[in-house]
């Protein structure tokens, strides 16, 4: 199994959960150590319980995991819901001023911090969260030299005597640290490699901007909004235009209408925002204007847990605008991927000219990992499909903008272009662009502007690569997820593994095209079958279902807002194996 | 894109000529609006390909098909948020965008109220015949208290709104009115639209002759009164523009009722523009900027 180490922080909205997680997330990617971060909050500025977790380690982390190895409550309420799901080996920095912990499991250490002695309080009103980050490198075996070099950049804005200040408090934590507490059995290592630490929302805005998107919109939504906010920072060293738009409505027509002149353009939203832009896919596609939206869905139906997470979009994605319509839809597996697949999906979108949608959700979007800067290609690709910039004065007005092809793909003509004026319309039309839907309605041709659009389907589906199986071909088990439970499944796989049961996965990237029969050759020897998402009816699987008639042996399924642990779905595996049930329903253990 | 062709080449009515001709009930005001939309190209003499002729859903609606252009016919209710997007990746363009009252102050008025404010550098052009043509007649949010129409057989009792005062509270930089029996001008107001570097609101009255029966081109013709003949008005003073814009009975002001330079257009306010229109950008961050962008992660 790989080692890791984690931190869980607690507190109230507005005490400083965030500080301290991101000087450990510095302080662990600059050791060369792996990370991801997940941060369980609730919709309130001030107040409330907000819960993060920090696991880090020398191999790749790709999920918060099991256990808490050091909790840091900062409020009585954070240790209450947290301390007893402590086990052997962890401790707990608390204020002893403040907080009384209630009883611990056995072996776990508590390291109660004197923080009116080491600091004084009436100056630093969070002095009690320094001393603890102070303590916690303290017992992880780390200098504190590399706490010294994040604190002074955290504070250097603020002038020297903030920085000696905080600097003063983490060493008075540190100290006290080695003097009374047990440090950690495992030191935290040290390896050459550096990464960058992200969150999907920022790795898409970045994949966007390395795709070469010039245009970008959008309505604040949780948990999509910091796409927006990584845009509108960067806008002017990126060349990038970006908009907030008084809705999704119009952020989705504004999207294609800047796509239609020319650029790349792209938009994000929740599933609430992703409801109201569904009439402008349709606009998208029945114009061939490509334009890329990502959905980053949260709990639903309706406002529903805004600050939650959920995989329960996929039925609104697939029936989105009326009719039937070409289009691409990914679903990026991890952060990493979050950033890759956006010049992917554009060059998909272009090249078929259709509109192409990404569906991440709160989990990709919020959490945060290491990746290797080297996996953040700003080169990558790009195609812009069959595009005509430049003025032809012999078309005596003959240019086809839906000429009838035997791809389905028509030259596409951006506006100002001398010789090639036409108009794209919502309305069916004939290979000039002139309507057919009004005066000149004829079945003839609405059946052949049909067949032209949907060819392109056929088209799509031999560029997007099919799945393909993880781990040992001859398998106990064959889990089977899609997008962001990546992590989680294939850690689930090692553990099972671990144990005796052999356990592979397939994991879903491109819900559109799905490639059914390679999913169905891949599964029809698989001995026995689970499909793992994050959603209440098993919406993937009623997905597969619907294109393949293959039904698996088993569901495992989660809908309480917070992301499956590893635990989770090996126990399940174990119940469905032992023919206990064929739908398990992991209990979150964790009360956030 | 200032692809120009040869140079001794002129705009001519027949250049403008759509491929197919427009299928508007005969008399409907809408032709009027195209004949000075097309004069008013050709006296500006700005090149076909360079225009983009962007609408909604409605008869109205239906004008970019009629004009060669390039032309855009969104949906209903969304051709000003389309148009901003046109206008933002390629401000060479000139952006006209053409629709109905029911499109234009009914299902897109929340993006009227916001595009305005913006300052986006178009030309708006609402052909209001106070009624739902396309779907046979019902209420539109401009038609009058009492009308009977399919929706409202008792007749209208919502107030109707006023798209002038409207226009000029949202902070429209360019407002006119204008009628479609007033061809020459129509064309000068639609010029001057064409030309202001920033919103240009043009409120038509485009009388519809199957629907609506009351605002008919007899009941307009003896009411408008056009601005331009008082020489004490001023299309500068806003106050002036709101009082007059309240003006609605036996006399009816059209023309131009306020315009404003000093702000500037949205395009012109973004410095990412700077270097001309995204279109002609080249798509890649270039490689050192890139490499901040990562720097600020590690």
């Amino acid at each position: 199994m790989k080692r890791t180490f984690a931190i869980g922080i607690g507190g109230a909205a507005g005490q400083g959960v965030a500080t301290p997680g991101d000087i450990f997330a510095k302080i662990f990617s600059r050791r060369g150590l792996h990370l991801n971060a997940y941060n369980a909050y609730q919709s309130i500025i001030r107040g409330g319980h907000t819960f993060l977790t920090i696991r880090t380690g020398p191999e790749k982390v790709t999920n918060m995991g099991n256990r808490i190895d050091l909790l840091i409550p900062l409020n009585q309420d954070a240790i209450d819901r947290h301390l007893g799901l402590l086990s052997d080996g962890a401790s707990c920095l608390y204020n002893a001023d403040t907080i009384k912990p209630g009883s611990a499991a056995e072996g776990v250490q508590l390291c109660p911090l004197p923080v009116s002695k080491l600091a004084d309080i009436t100056r630093n009103k969070v002095a009690q969260n320094t001393l603890a980050v102070g303590a916690a490198l303290s017992m992880t075996g780390i200098d504190f030299q590399a706490l010294e070099e994040v604190l002074t950049e955290q504070f250097k804005k603020k002038g020297d005597a903030v920085v000696s200040e905080n600097v003063g408090i983490a060493h008075a934590g540190y100290e006290y640290a080695s003097a009374n507490f047990k440090p950690f059995a495992w030191p935290l290592p040290m390896t050459e490699n550096r990464y960058a630490v992200l969150s999907g929302n920022i790795a898409m805005a970045m994949g966007g901007a390395a795709a070469g998107v010039k245009f970008y919109c959008a309505y604040p939504m949780s948990p999509s909004t910091g796409v927006l906010h990584w845009m509108a920072a960067h806008a002017r060293k990126a060349g990038i235009m970006v908009r907030q738009v008084e809705d999704e409505i119009g952020v989705v027509n504004m999207a294609i209408g800047a796509a239609h002149a020319g650029v790349r353009s792209m938009c994000a939203t929740s599933g609430g925002g992703f409801a109201l832009m569904s009439e402008g896919l349709g606009l998208s596609a029945m114009m061939e204007t490509p334009v890329v939206v990502i959905d980053c869905q949260r709990a639903g139906p309706s406002t529903g847990v805004p600050t939650k997470t959920e995989q329960g979009d996929l039925w609104q994605i697939l029936g989105a605008a009326f009719g039937d319509y070409p289009r691409v839809i990914a679903c990026p597996l991890d952060i990493g991927d979050s950033f890759k697949i956006i010049a992917e999906i554009f060059n998909f979108a272009d090249r078929f000219q259709c509109p192409g949608i990404v569906l991440s959700d709160l989990l990709l979007s919020e959490g945060r990992l290491s990746v290797d800067p080297k996996d953040l290609d700003f080169a990558p690709a790009i195609d812009r499909g069959d595009l005509i910039t430049a003025p032809d004065a012999n078309t005596n007005g003959g240019y086809k903008r839906y000429k009838i092809t035997d791809s389905g793909i028509s030259p596409r003509a951006i506006p100002g272009v001398a010789g090639y004026t036409h108009t794209a319309a919502s309305d069916e039309h004939d290979e000039d662009g002139v309507l057919i839907s009004d005066e000149f309605t004829n079945p003839t041709k609405r059946r052949a502007m049909m067949e032209k659009r949907m060819r392109k389907v056929e088209g799509i589906a031999a560029a997007v690569p099919p799945p393909e199986l993880w781990g040992p071909r001859d398998a106990d088990v064959t889990l089977i997820g899609w997008g962001s439970t990546k992590g989680v499944i294939e850690e689930a796989c090692e553990i099972l593994t671990d144990q005796g049961i052999v356990a592979n996965q397939l994991q879903i990237r491109w819900l559109v095209p799905l490639h059914g029969e390679a999913i169905v050759d891949i599964l029809k020897n698989a001995r026995h079958t689970i499909i793992v998402e994050n959603n209440y009816s098993g919406q993937f699987a009623r997905y597969l279902r619907s294109e393949t008639s293959f039904v698996p042996d088993g569901y495992i399924r989660k809908y309480d807002g917070e992301p499956f642990m590893p635990h989770h779905i090996v126990d399940a595996v174990q119940e469905q194996l032992g023919g206990k049930t064929k739908l398990s329903v992991p209990a979150h253990e964790v009360l956030v | 894109m200032a692809t120009a062709l040869a140079p001794q080449w002129r705009v001519t009515m027949a250049d403008l000529k759509g491929k197919v001709d427009p299928d508007w009930c005969p008399g409907c005001g809408d032709f009027g609006v195209l004949a000075a939309v097309e004069k008013a190209l050709v006296e500006l003499q700005i090149p076909n390909h360079d225009v983009v002729t962007i609408s909604g859903i409605g008869c109205s609606s239906n004008f970019p098909g009629f004009i060669n252009t390039y032309g855009m016919h969104t949906l209903h209710g969304r051709a000003l948020a389309v148009a901003t997007g046109v206008k933002l990746a390629n401000h060479d363009l000139t952006v006209m965008v053409t629709g109905g009252d029911g499109d234009g102050f009914g299902i897109g008025g929340n993006h009227f109220m916001h595009t305005m404010r913006r300052n986006v550098d178009l030309l708006y052009i609402v052909m209001d015949n106070q009624i739902y043509g396309l779907t046979t007649g019902q209420t539109s949010p401009t038609s009058r208290v009492g009308m009977k129409t399919k929706s409202m057989p008792f007749g209208n009792i919502e107030s109707p709104v006023n798209p002038i005062s409207l226009a000029l509270a949202a902070g429209a930089t360019f407002i006119a009115r204008g009628f479609s029996g007033e061809q020459k001008h129509l064309t000068e107001l639609i010029k001057q639209g064409i030309q202001h570097k920033g919103f240009s609101f043009l409120d038509v009255f485009s009388p519809c002759v199957t629907y609506n029966h009351d605002n008919t081109y007899q009941w307009f013709r003896p009411r408008v009164k056009k601005l331009e003949d008082d020489s004490a008005y001023d299309p500068a003073d806003w106050m002036a523009a709101m009082e007059r814009s309240l003006i609605w009975g036996d006399e009816i002001p059209i023309g131009k009722f306020f315009e404003r330079t000093d702000l500037p257009a949205l395009h012109a306010s973004e410095p990412v523009l700077n270097a001309g229109a995204l279109v002609h950008a080249e798509p890649r961050v270039p490689t050192e900027v890139a490499r901040t962008f990562i720097a600020e992660l590690m």
